[in-house]
């Protein structure tokens, strides 16, 4: 059997992204369930210690495309260097972080490869899948598992006949854990010249303004989270307020970021960060799957909302039924009063 | 030879309001108990593509929706916002088709509109969130891609000038024609319709839905050829047909679970000053918070 592959990102500063470690580590476990080896790529410029941010998960090949043209990302050289390197190692997984760059690449190449693609997993896992039309058993499939569709229903989706199995994780959602370094990891570094060619630079980038990241809400211990049930960018500030006075950051559902009461890079949810706070008080928050999905692992959760049967209620350890612009202010006064 | 937008547009079900009816036992979409609408981002790729006709002369918009015969309502409001022409791709062949399967149709519809200059379609749409047919039918169209589009800059017979929009900051990006653009929701909305427009294409119609009218419009069609919106089957657009629906999916969805939630002893509060005072002398007093 082949291995398990992971397009590993590189950031502004030059290293290899946090999604692409959380990859890499998740890559590790399923690595190892199927005795197989874990392979990274990692394609930009300047990276002659690239390796070091790699190493510490686990990683038994280290593919490096190190040339001064692909940097910043774009998607037809990037794409081919994949693709003709998945030509020579057929690899059985293949991982992209659920970002600007692995959404814009995966779909590429699984389309020339015509592989299948799942974006988004909540879960990666390894199981076997019967045919029950022609009683084909296949072992070892990649479970890829998302909630899909309007929040109801939890998706297992699988590739039975093409390979790579691929699929896009956003970050967070995986968790970044050291693995006791491989002996001797093999680097190969890539003669880039045999896998991109002129015509692949067509795209030119004419201009870049890339900050640094602004909002962290992905570490914080408490999170104020709220959805469309807060009602209005004003009755946000509220949440701010409460946030301030407890030292927490804010977040968000979809909904409400959706209706532009907060900036997306608040968005907790599949399709936004996951977060594991030690208190997450979720505030006019109903709880579709998709946002419990990036919050559901919180220590402790409070729930404020005006209808008893909002789902989030169901995982929330104190409830509250009331309306957000009561109960907010309460919060803070009682807190501003009695805190030393 | 007029410079050819093509924007990709889907109509999905409104995935704010889905009842319990939405999925089919084989785990695909029960469209049919949904309301349908334009999808968001398709509608920023319409507008995306009536700015480009602003500034080039001679350029037309076609449509294409691949969906049921009642995808035509979406075709018909782009007329009239602007677009000058509609294809709906449908055939029961297509259903239960992912991603790659529905590139692959989408690819073979656009090359039957060849030569085309651009290639627009919204990011992704809110039925899946994958964002994946954008990309998927550039690369079968062997063109270059600009995904996230969220500005126009400039633009000419030659080459496109977009500013893209990236989780932490933008970048400027020209290409050479044709390419793919997918368009991010942040872009400038889609103008609204125009009524000169809605007059001129209200009854513009597949030959389907033709032949379900109460009074017959055939003869209009003769002498305003516009008011046809094409239906292409697979056999129109020369697919194979194992490439298509299921059998051409990769991606095979092997088990649908209804989330069931384990429900957590949880202790309820109103919203009673007492009520909140209680619960936060408790989390203050466990160290929770402060």
């Amino acid at each position: 059997m082949n291995n398990v592959i992971v397009y590993c990102e590189i950031t502004e500063e030059g290293h290899v992204a946090e999604v692409s470690q959380e990859l890499l580590s998740k890559g590790r476990k399923l690595a190892s369930d199927l005795g197989i080896k874990l392979e990274a790529i990692a394609i930009g410029n300047k990276l002659d210690n690239i390796e070091k941010d790699i190493l510490p998960y686990g990683a038994d090949v280290i593919h490096i495309a190190d040339d001064k043209r692909l940097f910043p990302y774009t998607t037809l050289p990037h794409a081919a260097i994949l693709l003709k390197l998945f030509e020579e190692i057929k690899p059985e997984i293949a991982l992209f972080g659920a970002t600007s760059i692995g959404r814009d690449l995966a779909p590429r190449v699984a389309s020339a490869m015509r592989c299948g693609l799942t974006a988004d997993c909540t879960s990666l896992e390894i199981g076997d899948h019967t045919e029950a039309k022609t009683n084909t058993t296949y072992k070892n499939l990649l479970y890829q598992i998302r909630p899909a569709f309007g929040g109801n229903i939890i998706a297992t989706i699988i590739n039975p006949d093409t390979r790579p199995q691929m699929a896009t994780v956003r970050e967070g959602v995986m968790k970044k854990e050291f693995w006791p370094a491989v002996a001797k990891p093999e680097v190969n570094k890539l003669d880039v010249a045999k896998y991109v060619n002129d015509e692949q630079f067509v795209v030119r980038i004419i201009e870049r303004h890339i900050e640094s990241q602004k909002i962290n809400i992905k570490n914080a211990q408490v999170i104020v989270a709220g959805g469309y049930g807060v009602g209005s960018k004003e009755n946000f500030d509220l949440l701010f307020d409460l946030a301030d006075v407890l030292g927490a950051q804010v977040g968000a559902s979809r909904a409400a970021v959706d209706a532009g009461y907060v900036e997306h890079e608040r968005q907790i949810g599949q399709t936004g960060v996951t977060v594991r706070p030690k208190l997450y008080i979720a505030c006019g928050i109903s709880g579709a799957v998709q946002h419990r999905a990036g919050m559901d692992q919180a220590s402790m959760i409070i729930s404020v909302n005006t209808d008893p049967n909002a789902p989030i209620n169901q995982i929330a350890d104190y409830t509250i039924l009331g309306q957000v612009h009561e109960v907010v202010p309460r919060m803070i006064k009682y807190y501003r009063q009695n805190s030393k | 030879m007029p410079f050819r937008i093509i924007v990709l547009a889907k109509q999905v079900p409104d995935t704010r309001n889905v009842g319990k009816d939405a999925m089919k036992a084989d785990g695909t979409v029960n469209r049919a108990a949904l309301p349908a609408i334009f999808n968001p981002e398709d509608l920023h790729a319409l507008e995306l593509a009536l700015r480009i006709k602003d500034q080039i002369n001679d350029a037309e918009i076609v449509v294409v929706s691949m969906g049921p015969g009642r995808a035509a309502e979406i075709i018909r409001e782009a007329m009239y916002r602007g677009a000058d022409r509609g294809v709906l791709v449908t055939d029961r062949k297509f259903a239960g088709s992912d991603t790659l399967a529905t590139s692959y149709a989408l690819s073979l519809a656009v090359k039957k509109l060849a030569p085309f200059n651009v290639l627009i379609a919204g990011r992704q749409a809110i039925d899946g969130d994958t964002a994946q047919v954008g990309p998927q039918t550039a690369e079968k169209l062997h063109i270059p891609q600009i995904t996230y589009a969220e500005e126009l800059v400039d633009v000419n017979s030659k080459q496109i000038t977009i500013k893209r929009r990236l989780e932490r900051g933008i970048e400027v990006v020209r290409s050479p024609l044709p390419v793919a653009i997918t368009v991010h929701s942040s872009a400038p909305v889609c103008r609204p319709r125009n009524a000169i427009l809605v007059m001129k294409f209200k009854h513009a119609r597949t030959t389907t839905e033709l032949q379900e009218e109460t009074k017959d419009y055939t003869e209009l069609r003769l002498y305003r050829p516009y008011l046809n919106i094409e239906e292409w089957s697979v056999e129109d657009i020369q697919a194979e047909t194992e490439k298509l629906g299921l059998s051409g999916s990769p991606t095979k969805v092997k088990k649908i679970e209804n989330v069931v939630l384990q429900r957590k002893e949880s202790k309820a509060f109103t919203a009673d000053d007492k009520d909140i005072d209680l619960l936060m002398q408790e989390l203050m007093a466990s160290h929770v918070i402060g």
